[in-house]
């Protein structure tokens, strides 16, 4: 059962993979990049969940605050790109 | 597994043919991500909770931090590629795969990386140093020179921004750089309100909890970096800067290394050998003692430098 | 059976049906990512993936725990997930529009471009 939730989050991760090369704007890149990110956090739980090894889910708690700042990074990056030029 | 590593080529040589650079720094994060998951796979949960902090907040925010400064667009170079160079490349990456082949099977116990000293860490590294997290033990006290070796190394990056990106006495750029300005938005800075105190209080958690769990002093300043990134990138780095100063990160970065190369000075002092916490006390007290002092020395060196990188990097490049 | 085997079966039931529930969550998330026509329409798709999936699976997670503790840190996972993913897609939609993208409506009329914020 987490095999085939896992299994789900990657071929999420594959596609949302494909929206990233593909997009035709940057902004449909980078919503894929933050989808990634949350689905890595998922997979890690469950991963962790179906080894048996519990202590992953501190690093879903470390993606979970650290991949808001990412985003934010990206975002004031483009801002200021745009409002440059 | 497959699949990751699939994604991982399929990535890796996007990155290489890909002009903008705003995308290769997108497709590194979501590299950073897979190899993130690739780990957890490999049931290695510190080297995979290391690539999380390092990966996730810091390496994604310097690179863009950076290419504010060097532009959007690859120049692209003169010389086209010639045959030759193709055929070298080609010729070395055959050679490392048919080396490559010779590797042992992944989780051979005859491997020789599982031979020698690997059992002995992990049959006594219980009685010995008295902590459950293994990893921790050969890092901090087993293997405590290399891992001063890689703390060294963190503040000599640093070192070389110091010295490259110029900071508050250097001359103003041509094209009107100016710092990072804050964002006005209500709702990040809300949220990063909210988060800013609770990535504060997470990284010690992590600290100390890396005698249990996976953390430890890397991933705990990595943590610390993040929060002040965040607080950098939401309110403005000149905040950031008045709140933190760089004279102050700089100092704390020394002391860091400091602490760690001296704590190896005082054994040397107390009649042991270069970083033999046996000078502290009877095993497993000893160790334990030991064990805190350096992994506070590395939390101290790479939350500051985290910090002190992204105040150079941010402080300047267009508004 | 007696009470606790059956609050048992009960609690495996739902932990397992909800992360199933979560990964078709994600998986319909995923595919609208790719096939919706315009970007911010994708964004919604993402924001399937992150609300209803995120809570759907944690809380299944939740529930199959063997150590409370675990399951307080997964509802963690989750408080947090539940702030931050509204707020990047937030931070990234209205930096789309303050970039100049602008919604493809029906009949290809664009609306005129906002005054700058």
């Amino acid at each position: 059962m987490f095999y085939g939730a896992a299994i789900a989050l990657f071929a999420c991760f594959a596609l949302a993979l494909i929206r990233a090369f593909a997009g035709p704007s940057v902004f449909d890149r980078v919503l894929a990049l933050n989808m990634i990110g949350t689905k890595t956090i998922l997979l890690i739980a469950v991963l962790g969940f179906a080894t048996d090894r519990y202590d992953f889910i501190d690093i879903a708690l470390v993606y979970a605050v650290l991949n808001l700042i990412g985003t934010v990074a990206l975002l004031r990056f483009l801002t200021a790109d745009k409002e440059a030029s | 597994m497959i699949g990751l590593l699939a994604a991982l080529a399929a990535i890796a040589v996007a990155v290489a043919f890909m002009r903008d650079l705003l995308v290769v720094a997108m497709l590194s994060s979501i590299f950073s991500f897979a190899c993130c998951a690739l780990f957890v796979l490999f049931d290695a949960p510190d080297v995979a909770f290391t690539e999380a902090c390092i990966g996730a907040g810091v390496s994604t925010v310097l690179t863009l931090a950076a290419l504010r400064l060097t532009g959007r667009q690859e120049r692209r170079s003169g010389r086209p590629a010639t045959a030759i160079a193709a055929m070298v490349a080609t010729v070395c990456g055959l050679a490392l795969v048919y080396g490559s082949l010779d590797l042992p099977r992944f989780g051979d116990p005859r491997a020789p990386a599982n031979g020698h000293v690997a059992p002995h860490y992990l049959t006594r590294s219980e009685g010995e140093i008295g902590i459950p997290n293994v990893v921790t033990s050969v890092l901090g006290s087993y293997r405590g020179y290399d891992t001063l070796g890689e703390t060294v190394v963190v503040f000599t990056a640093a070192l070389g921004v110091l010295l490259l990106i110029g900071g508050a006495q250097a001359r103003p750029g041509k094209r009107g750089e100016a710092p990072a300005r804050a964002d006005r938005d209500v709702v990040l800075r809300a949220i990063a309100t909210l988060f800013v105190p609770m990535t504060l209080f997470l990284a010690p958690y992590v600290q100390f909890h890396g005698a249990y769990s996976p953390g430890g002093g890397f991933q705990a300043g990595a943590i610390l970096g993040g929060a002040l990134i965040l607080y950098g990138l939401v309110f403005g780095v000149e905040r950031l800067n008045r709140l933190v100063p760089e004279a102050v990160l700089r100092v704390i970065a020394t002391l860091g290394v400091l602490t760690y190369g001296g704590t190896g000075l005082v054994t040397l002092a107390l009649g042991k050998g270069f970083l033999d916490y046996d000078a502290f006390g009877t095993r497993p007290v000893g160790q334990q003692i030991g064990l805190t002092v350096i992994e506070l020395g590395v939390f101290m060196t790479v939350g500051a430098v985290m910090t002190l990188l992204f105040q150079r990097f941010a402080g300047r490049g267009e508004a | 059976m007696s009470a606790g085997e059956i609050l048992d079966l009960a609690r495996r039931l739902l932990g397992e049906g909800l992360l199933g529930l979560g990964a078709l969550a994600v998986l319909v998330g995923a595919i609208g990512l790719l096939r919706l026509p315009d970007f911010y329409t994708r964004a919604h798709a993402g924001g399937v993936t992150d609300t209803a999936g995120a809570i759907s699976m944690l809380t299944g997670l939740a529930l199959l725990a063997p150590d409370p503790l675990v399951s307080l840190k997964l509802l963690i996972v989750l408080a947090v997930s539940l702030f931050a993913s509204p707020t990047s897609c937030h931070a990234l939609a209205r930096a789309a529009f303050r970039s100049g993208h602008r919604p493809a409506l029906h009949g290809n009329r664009l609306p005129p471009a906002a005054p700058g914020e």
